[in-house]
């Protein structure tokens, strides 16, 4: 510990503490550009100079370490001077138009122009100019403005783990930007918009449609994934504007992944459903909620009376909220009927585990783990911001492995990856058991046969990571979840863990994934198997959150009543009889509870759009309808407290239902499809925003990808229309992913083009 | 894009250093390959940063911050005078007027016959000596005063 006098005051900080940080703790405000917490140190911009007693002249607080013994002065005359003449050459060649920038009133460089800058400037010559550069749909540029502090530049170098930005250039001639004609295609590129502490990256969808001071600021939980990123959501004239982050260290740090940031576009779409509506002689008209309410009850009470309990099915997507699903759940069970469900995207039916799955410890104590081994996910996409942590983890030593049925890049340094055929992930996993059971010197778990799997390199590179670890990891994403051997591949990570003690986890996909497994509200498996009599559908899009699009819609056109609690339009025009519009996250108070068991409640930011309803209350109302007991709640508080009442913690838990028997599989040698969800497909918000489908990321979704090997075999190369058979078919167009196995095809699921797809069906493809 | 021979010059390099910092080496890497194509295009420098395994922008960086890294075409013999403080009192500018004025062409320009560009360079360590002139990248001459342009001039027609 070092002592240190800053201002007057004294305390003392650990070794290796900057003045900056000596200064924060504090909270002694010291301006500055360059530096940021959570980047490297620049010392680039100056302006933190402070008077360091001894020192002869000022020192950048940023990058000066303290020295036992030290006296700062962060406002003496003589620092405030220094910061005066930074701040004077930092004007220069700054434009000196506020008014018309889009930071205005919300810049780090106007505030601390007002405190240290003159009235007027004394330089008359020519400022410099430089052009705007184009990095992609969702940050929009005015270079001019730029100050080259470099945080955008060691953004995406060291948070988003590729260098897309950079200073080429000189002097005065230092400019920043993208490599010729690439744009910035990171997956949480949106942040660099936050850190730009000047106008000269902003958001472009956000551009000039409001000023700072114009907007509330209201807090809010992401609707996404399972992380649960906290937001700040600013409102204006009651529509969202705007998403930033909110600061929370044990969750999102300050960060938000893309589509938490620009998913809000959806909340204002055009396609939103504003009025209750019901179909009559097979045409669409608009109704009072009474009318519409009173129907969807003596429907679903004539449906229980002719056809029974069982023909009905409430089916819901993990966006919905504990309230929601709480609710829906209670008035079936009112109605007799058991058959709810959200996890629509599961393939195998089998897989069930004896609690709520979680990540089976906390997110931070994930980026503590000195091993990690994700099995099966596109970490990137599926969440972002857990794979930003392991990025900054391995930095500090923690060795990262994965087992996936693609070999894409994490950005991070991986120290162990075995790549398997999407139908051979569970034998991938066999391997590295059974390099683990030998290093291990231990027996394997009787339900697992290892005796026909052969240990390959990668797969003992993998499990000496492992069986190294002191506080090892094993996480599942959503491609183990959704796999159709998902019971396997649970059963053999899962004796992993147990072999080598490490925290056996599950990345929860959605946002309340964990929430509805909670409440018990997934009872009834695959409720499109075998086709109901009537569907209750809350936010779910059969073609599109569904693991069988083709099954599912075939159940609800032939269902003979489909209520849609929805707040967008959709092809339910096409199957429903009623639509309720129902409120989005920002419409409603609701709680999600996280992959870490957190449950977070959060109000709506803005008031319901034209007649939308929170869902909740419309099921308040309809259990009153129906004569229902126990929905006579106030408030959404009241349901949460009763969905919460056993408590959460309690019910986490991984382990598998009963043991599930594995045996390796031969592999089979035919074409075999990858179907995953790509991120801006998984839920409503993210499919309805217009930016994050101008992303590379989306367009690449588009594509069917393959190696090179593949591509010969099937007379193609990249850029070529081809034709897939798959069920249905679809008409791609191909890329090159040289990281897949031979044989494999990526074919996105969950998305338009390709909803004709049966993933379980056999599969063909060939030159468009 | 780089010869077999550039890129085995490259390896050479890159042997230097640890293997994961194979941005050391790009200086190198890019001075090999102007010396095979003469100056760095952007395809040239992304073909550099592809064989290193490195963002391309990170290469960008560095071909356009050192003024001996041509990101123009230049003619056959390149002169680089010395325009920092010290050869600019000692005659510096002068004998960069007079270059500009003998060969009919400014500063970041090339005679018509592909022969001669002429460029400002920052302080090469000779002020001793100024005016300085680097010929090439590799030659220096010193004292560079209106003759010795001359007789420098006359050697290179
Ligand atoms: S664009 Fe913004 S963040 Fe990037 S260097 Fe310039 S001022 Fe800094
Ligand atoms: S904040 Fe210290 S130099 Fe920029
Ligand atoms: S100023 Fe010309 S060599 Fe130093």
């Amino acid at each position: 510990m070092l002592e240190v006098e800053i201002d007057g005051k004294k305390l003392t900080v650990p070794g290796g503490s900057t003045v900056m940080d000596a200064a924060n703790s504090v909270g002694a405000y010291i301006p500055h550009f360059c530096y940021h917490k959570k980047l490297s140190i620049a010392a680039n911009c100056r302006m933190c100079l402070v008077q360091v007693e001894k020192a002869p002249k000022p020192l950048p607080a940023c990058a000066t370490p303290v020295t036992d013994g030290m006296k700062v002065w962060t406002h003496s005359d003589s620092a405030v001077k220094a910061q005066a003449g930074v701040m004077e050459f930092l004007l220069i060649n700054h434009p000196l138009d506020c008014p018309i920038c889009d930071q205005g009133g919300e810049c780090q460089l106007q505030d601390l122009a007002v405190g240290y800058g003159k009235s007027a400037s004394r330089y008359e010559e020519e400022k410099r100019s430089v052009v705007n550069k184009n990095l992609g749909p969702l940050i929009s540029t005015d270079m001019t403005r730029c100050i080259h502090c470099t945080r955008c530049v060691r953004f995406t170098e060291e948070v988003a783990g590729y260098q897309e930005l950079g200073m080429p250039g000189r002097g005065e001639h230092s400019e920043i930007m993208s490599f010729i004609g690439k744009t910035v295609n990171s997956e949480i590129s949106g942040n660099v918009i936050d850190l730009c502490p000047v106008g000269a990256l902003t958001s472009k969808p956000f551009r000039f449609s409001a000023r700072t001071w114009e907007l509330s600021r209201r807090k809010s939980v992401s609707p996404h994934d399972g992380l649960g990123s906290n937001l700040t959501v600013q409102v204006k004239d009651h529509q969202v504007k705007r998403v930033l982050p909110l600061d929370n260290e044990s969750i999102n740090e300050c960060w938000l992944s893309d589509r938490d940031r620009f998913s809000y576009e959806a909340l204002n779409s055009p396609e939103r459903v504003t009025k209750p509506m019901i179909k009559q002689g097979g045409v669409w008209q608009q109704v009072e909620w009474t009318v519409a309410l009173e129907y969807v009850a003596n429907g679903l009470k004539s449906i229980v009376a002719d056809h029974g309990v069982d023909s009905i099915a409430a089916v819901a997507t993990p966006q919905s909220t504990l309230e929601e699903l709480f609710l829906l759940k209670k008035l079936a069970n009112g109605l007799g009927v058991q058959n709810t469900e959200s996890r629509l995207r599961q393939h195998d039916a089998s897989f069930a585990t004896a609690g709520v799955q979680w990540l089976g410890q906390s997110i931070v104590e994930l980026a503590e783990s000195d091993a990690v081994v994700v099995v099966g996910s596109t970490l990137r996409k599926e969440h972002p911001l857990i794979a930003q942590r392991l990025r900054q983890a391995v930095k500090h030593g923690m060795k990262v492995a994965a087992v996936n049925p693609h070999g894409d890049d994490m950005l991070l340094r991986l120290a162990g990856e075995v790549v398997t055929r999407p139908d051979q992930l569970v034998e991938g996993l066999l391997a590295v058991l059974k390099a683990t059971v030998e290093i291990k010197g231990a027996t394997c778990p009787a339900h697992i046969d290892t005796s026909h799997t052969e240990i390959t390199d990668v797969a003992r590179g993998v499990a000496n990571i492992l069986a190294a670890g002191e506080r090892a990891s094993i996480i599942l994403g959503n491609l183990a979840v959704q796999d159709a051997r998902a019971a396997e591949i649970h059963a053999v990570a899962a004796a992993l863990a147990a072999l080598t003690g490490a925290t056996f986890g599950v990345l929860t996909a959605g946002a309340n994934t964990a929430g509805a497994e909670l409440i018990g509200f997934n009872a009834a498996g695959d409720v499109f198997a075998t086709p109901k009599k009537a569907y209750v559908l809350l936010g779910a899009e059969p073609d599109f959150d569904t693991a069988n699009p083709v099954k599912a819609l075939a159940a609800v056109e032939q269902a003979e009543m489909v209520v849609v609690l929805s707040s967008f339009q959709s092809c339910a025009y096409d199957y429903a009889d009623v639509i309720l519009p129902v409120s989005p996250f920002s419409e409603t108070s609701g709680t999600y509870i996280n992959m870490e068991g957190r449950p977070q409640s959060f109000n709506g930011v803005v008031r319901p759009l034209g007649d939308t309803r929170p869902a909740w209350k419309v099921f308040r109302v309809l259990g009153n309808l129906l004569g229902l007991h126990g929905f006579d709640y106030g408030t959404s508080e009241e349901v949460r407290d009763e969905a919460l009442a056993a408590g959460v913690e309690a019910r986490l838990n991984n382990n598998a239902v009963a043991h599930v028997h594995v045996k390796a599989r031969a592999a089979g040698n035919g074409l075999v499809r990858l179907a995953e969800v790509p991120l801006y497909q998984s839920d409503v918000l993210s499919r309805r925003a217009p930016s994050l489908h101008a992303t590379v990321d989306a367009q690449v979704a588009e594509t069917l990808r393959a190696n090179a090997a593949t591509l010969a075999a099937l007379g193609v190369a990249a850029g070529d229309k081809v034709k897939v058979e798959q069920g249905g078919t679809a008409e791609l167009v191909v890329a090159l992913d040289a990281r897949l196995l031979d044989q494999v095809v990526r074919i996105s699921a969950g998305h338009p083009l390709t909803r004709d797809l049966d993933s379980a069906a056999a599969l063909q493809v060939a030159k468009a | 894009m780089l010869s077999k021979e550039s890129l085995a010059k490259i390896d050479r390099e890159l042997t230097k250093y640890p293997a994961e910092q194979k941005r050391s080496a790009l200086m190198s890497a890019l001075r090999i390959a102007q010396l095979e194509h003469g100056w760095l295009s952007n395809d040239v420098v992304e073909a550099v940063a592809d064989y290193l395994g490195l963002p391309p922008i990170a290469a960008m960086e560095v071909a356009t911050f050192y003024g001996m890294f041509n990101r123009q075409p230049v003619g056959k013999f390149k002169l680089t005078v010395c325009t920092n403080l010290p050869c600019a009192l000692s005659g510096g500018a002068d004998a960069g007027k007079y270059l500009q004025q003998k060969l009919g062409i400014g500063y970041g320009e090339t005679t018509a016959d592909g022969k001669f560009t002429l460029q400002e360079g920052e302080c090469m360590g000779a002020c001793g000596y100024a005016p300085v002139m680097l010929f090439n990248n590799h030659t220096m001459c010193n004292h560079m005063t209106p003759e010795a342009i001359d007789k420098k001039l006359a050697e290179l027609e």
